[in-house]
């Protein structure tokens, strides 16, 4: 008989496997487009939110990941995304930062210039 | 009345169909075994017994073995009953398992709580407690008043106060099946289920609806 944290695991595998996109192997500091679906009355449009992640929880089929972007007038605006939720169409990263911690919560402090990320090119 | 019983594992979360997120507490449900039927012409009442939990010959004692001998069944850890009018339906020895219900039933779970030792006032009957300031020093969460004075002369009976909290058997009501697999024995019921992982509950059809 499997242990009961298999069967957990097995239930959140099912249910991670019925997406149709395939999650990138997301980290702290990524710039990321994120396409969410968004349902208005009976339409349903794709908006896309495009910012740096600044923090990462949980594990299995409750992950989430938070996006900070600074959006017009300096106003910082933060979401936070489930990561295998099918409201998540797809995520797309842009382009990963050399970061030394793992939430990046002093983003929030800073401004302009000072709030920049130094790019991390990956070895392929 | 159909009933089963089952082990609670834990909970988890799936997606709906228009991607909100529904809590699940997975049960693994069965296999079962029909070990008894009572009838209301030999016991009164009408029910079937369900034995679960299949464990080694050795760990049961002789009483049970006997029992269990006469039915049939394998060796089970845990026998409880259902009442069901309908006992005739089932024949003893007869397996029961996860495909008796199906995705959308509204069920009853039954299981045992966590207990919670003794427990004061504050949280095992939700009492507001006392002041925290404003020159008290002794009383953040106390009762307060158990009654009058000399009339009654006593504490009335059922005056709530502290004491042993959980470890009680507790119904949840009219919740419903999230998911169903037959082939791993799984049963997974939307929302949050009574006691401890790894406890016993009996899961049946649902008494009010």
């Amino acid at each position: 008989m499997p242990h009961a944290s298999e069967l957990i695991q097995a239930v959140e595998y099912q249910e991670i496997q019925k997406l149709t996109d395939q999650r990138p192997d997301l980290q702290i500091g990524d710039t990321v487009n994120v396409n969410v679906k968004i349902v208005e009355g009976n339409r349903e449009r794709i908006q896309v939110f495009q910012g740096v992640v600044i923090a990462m929880r949980g594990h299995g089929v409750n992950k989430a990941f938070s996006v900070r972007r600074v959006a017009a007038h300096g106003i910082g605006v933060e979401r936070t995304f489930l990561f295998y939720s099918p409201r998540v169409e797809s995520i797309k990263v842009l382009r990963h930062a050399k970061v030394r911690r793992a939430k990046l919560y002093f983003l929030r402090d800073r401004s302009g210039k000072s709030a920049r990320l130094k790019e991390r090119r990956m070895t392929v | 009345m159909k009933g089963i019983l089952g082990k609670k594992l834990g909970m988890t979360q799936i997606f709906g169909d228009d991607g909100t997120v529904i809590p699940i507490t997975l049960i693994e449900a069965g296999p079962c075994y029909v070990t008894q039927k009572k009838t209301a012409e030999t016991d009164t009442y009408n029910a079937i017994q369900l034995g679960f939990g299949e464990t080694e010959k050795r760990k049961l004692n002789q009483p049970k073995l006997g029992h269990l001998g006469k039915s049939g069944s394998p060796m089970v850890r845990h026998l409880r009953e259902i009442r069901t009018s309908d006992a005739g339906d089932y024949e003893i020895g007869q397996k029961v398992d996860a495909s008796i219900f199906k995705v959308g039933d509204i069920v009853d779970v039954v299981g045992t709580s966590k207990g919670k030792g003794f427990a004061g006032v504050v949280k095992r009957h939700h009492f507001a407690g006392g002041p925290k300031t404003h020159g008290q020093s002794d009383r953040w969460r106390s009762s307060g008043s158990v009654g009058a004075g000399t009339t009654p002369g006593h504490v009335l009976k059922g005056q709530r106060m502290a004491g042993r909290m959980g470890n009680d058997r507790v119904t949840v009501q009219n919740i419903k099946v999230a998911l169903v697999d037959v082939e791993k024995n799984l049963i997974a019921v939307r929302g949050s289920i009574p006691g401890s992982n790894n406890s016993l509950v009996i899961i049946h059809e649902s008494v009010k609806k």
